[in-house]
């Protein structure tokens, strides 16, 4: 009989039992303190020893828990995504939410929680362990996505994410349901090797395959499945709006790597074409319904919807280049995007929600640091040299011409285009409009620390990618 | 006799099913709920999974649904009456997605064939699904404990005025 526990196991999740018990001292600590903001700076901490003991377990290959968790360099990367993000989004928190008077224990304890979940996403080689860590930090979002408790907006995007993520949690758990049916075995290595032994047309592995990516299309945000999107980010907190927009899609995107590159890697041939189209729609649909937006939030959050059809493109390549090219996007995008939205953060004062593309209006004469800063990650965002954006994007593209999927490749690269346009037009407000608000941007050391890192991040990738290139290329290759 | 007691049961719980849906008044629609859960856990008696027909029966069909009944009595819910206009299109939209995904999955369903696999009694008795708990899916069990928790936070954290 194998050996289902050992003392290595425990090793292997330090990272995240040690996140479980700073949330769960959060917790308690939040009833003996008076100043909240403490709390942030202990979550921060955590964040801090977890990545830590996450460095400590750099380089190993093992598989623990008789198999149901496997701690790779992959699964090692998307963690210090997950960190990363976390971290971050915690720093700007301290300021917004003390503005928002809502700074309470359990939103820090929710986020250290929600990573927790991730990290069990990203090393799951099981049904099971997969599905759980995707509830545990689903749930733990949800709640934080209606933290805003006195706003009804803030209630009605966590009610819609909440339906819309269980309904959507119920058509994976068809997929799955049916894949145990065809392999007798929860674990990704089984299943593939149960398809593999299947005609390519055999309709149930068909149905199952398609259930799932359906509900994993959801999960990322791909165009026809998006419709919460703009809705759960617009309402949100903005803090908890960049950490979703990073980590929490980060996590789903580290759980489809999985899926599609090992479980249902046989049934490849059938599902590229359904990517193929879902990935064009995606950033076709998301560029252009960002272009109309007048609110921010709401702009960000379909461009966060196409990044989500660029990211595809590396599935549907699916050589070296492409796989090295998911991961590497995402951790670029972490920092860009978070950063534009510390920004969109430090709007937010105390009678101003700072939401509205007029509320940028002259930016550049009030605060010329802020709209630089904005300046260059809304570059990266577009992609253009020599930001981190240009680099991820270019191994996408690359990715698909050398596959030989050039229309993709000129889809992706018009999109690119459509994209500059939208974002131009937060430039052109930040730059050539008279100032209308007066006051400036709110001042807080999380504030500028988070904007500090994202900006040396986005510029350094930039210009000297390769280290990057080579951490990500050396967590793909050898788990796919 | 199993065959009878399946589609008797099976029809139970699909026309429960549509009922929780066409009901106007709200706790009907709980009650019909009910109904189907239990159907659908005699379902599960006739497959051999025991352990899962009663944990169906004690936490949907008992401890979930009082609470939904509970709620619904407190709330003292007024009758549905053609309640959301502006969604009366999606019936027409809806409906025929849903009837066509249940055509593609009964076409789908129809041809398979039937598994050649021995099952052991002991599938989904209590005793195995302990062991494979304890074993197999030791990990996600153990993190399942703090989902609960983080549910329960979460629960706080809505439902208090001041935290």
């Amino acid at each position: 009989m194998a050996q289902f526990f050992q003392m290595q196991d425990l090793g292997a999740i330090t990272p995240e039992l040690e996140l479980v018990a700073f949330g769960m001292f959060l917790l308690i600590f939040d009833l003996m303190v008076q100043e909240k903001r403490r709390l942030g700076l202990i979550a921060l901490a955590g964040i801090a020893i977890s990545g830590f003991f996450l460095f400590r377990l750099r380089g190993t290959d093992f598989s623990a828990y008789g198999g149901v968790l496997a701690l790779d360099p992959f699964s090692i990367f998307f963690k210090t995504i997950f960190l990363v993000a976390a971290a971050l989004s915690v720093a700007i928190s301290l300021k917004y939410l003390d503005i928002e008077r809502e700074n309470h224990g359990e939103y820090y304890a929710l986020i250290l929680f929600s990573t927790m979940g991730m990290m069990f996403m990203a090393g799951a080689v099981d049904l099971v362990t997969l599905y759980i860590g995707l509830e545990t930090m689903a749930i733990a979002t949800y709640v934080l996505v209606g933290f805003l408790r006195s706003n009804q907006r803030s209630n009605e995007a966590s009610m819609k994410y909440f339906l819309l993520g269980a309904f959507s949690s119920g058509i994976l758990l068809y997929g799955m349901s049916l894949l145990y049916g065809l392999s007798g075995s929860t674990r990704f290595v089984d299943i593939a090797e149960a398809l593999s032994r299947r005609p390519l047309t055999d309709p149930i592995s068909l149905l199952a395959m398609i259930t799932l990516s359906a509900g994993m299309f959801f999960k990322v945000a791909a165009v026809p499945f998006h419709q919460w999107t703009p809705d759960a980010y617009e309402g949100a907190p903005t803090s908890i709006t960049a950490f979703m927009s990073v980590a929490v899609k980060a996590a789903s995107f580290a759980m489809m790597v999985r899926i599609f590159m090992v479980a249902i890697y046989p049934l490849r041939p059938q599902w590229v074409p359904i990517m193929a189209a879902v990935s064009v729609m995606t950033m076709t649909i998301g560029n252009i319904a960002a272009i109309t937006q007048s609110n921010v939030k709401r702009m960000l959050a379909y461009s966060s919807i196409s990044h989500a059809g660029y990211i595809l493109i590396g599935f549907i390549a699916g050589n070296e280049t492409g796989l090295t090219a998911v991961p590497l996007y995402l951790f670029i995008y972490t920092f860009t995007n978070l950063g534009a939205w510390a920004v969109i953060v430090a709007l937010r004062r105390k009678d101003v929600i700072g939401e509205q593309i007029d509320d940028m209006a002259g930016l550049f004469f009030r605060h010329p640091a802020g709209a630089v800063l904005m300046l260059i990650f809304l570059l990266s965002l577009a992609g253009i040299p020599p930001t981190a954006g240009f680099i991820g994007k270019y191994y996408l593209f690359a990715a698909a011409i050398q596959t030989g999927h050039n229309a993709l490749a000129v889809i992706a690269v018009l999109n690119a285009a459509i994209s500059i346009y939208f974002y131009f037009r937060i430039v052109v407000s930040m730059f050539m409009r008279e100032a209308t608000e007066k006051t400036g941007l709110v001042y807080a050391p999380g504030l500028t620390m988070t904007l500090a890192i994202a900006i040396v991040f986005t510029l350094l990738i930039g210009v000297y990618p390769d280290p990057f290139i080579a951490m990500a290329r050396q967590a793909v290759i050898l788990g796919f | 006799m199993i065959q009878i007691l399946f589609f008797f049961f099976a029809a139970l719980a699909a026309g429960a099913a549509i009922n929780v849906l066409v009901q106007k008044h709200v706790l009907y629609s709980a009650l019909s709920l009910i109904l189907m859960l239990t159907a659908t856990s005699v379902l599960f008696i006739l497959l051999g999974a025991d352990f899962l027909a009663v944990i169906q029966i004690i936490v949907y069909a008992g401890a979930i649904m009082v609470l939904f009944v509970f709620v619904i009595m407190l709330l003292n819910l007024p009758v549905d009456e053609d309640g959301a206009d502006r969604l009366r299109w999606l019936k027409f939209i809806g409906i025929p997605l849903g009837l066509f995904f249940l055509f593609l999955v009964t076409a789908t369903l129809w041809n398979v064939q039937a598994g050649t696999g021995t099952q052991s009694r002991f599938v989904g008795s209590p005793q195995a699904i302990g062991q494979s708990l304890f074993t197999d899916y030791l990990l996600p069990f153990e993190v399942t404990s703090l989902l609960i928790l983080i549910a329960l936070v979460g629960a706080v954290v809505f439902a208090k005025k001041d935290l």
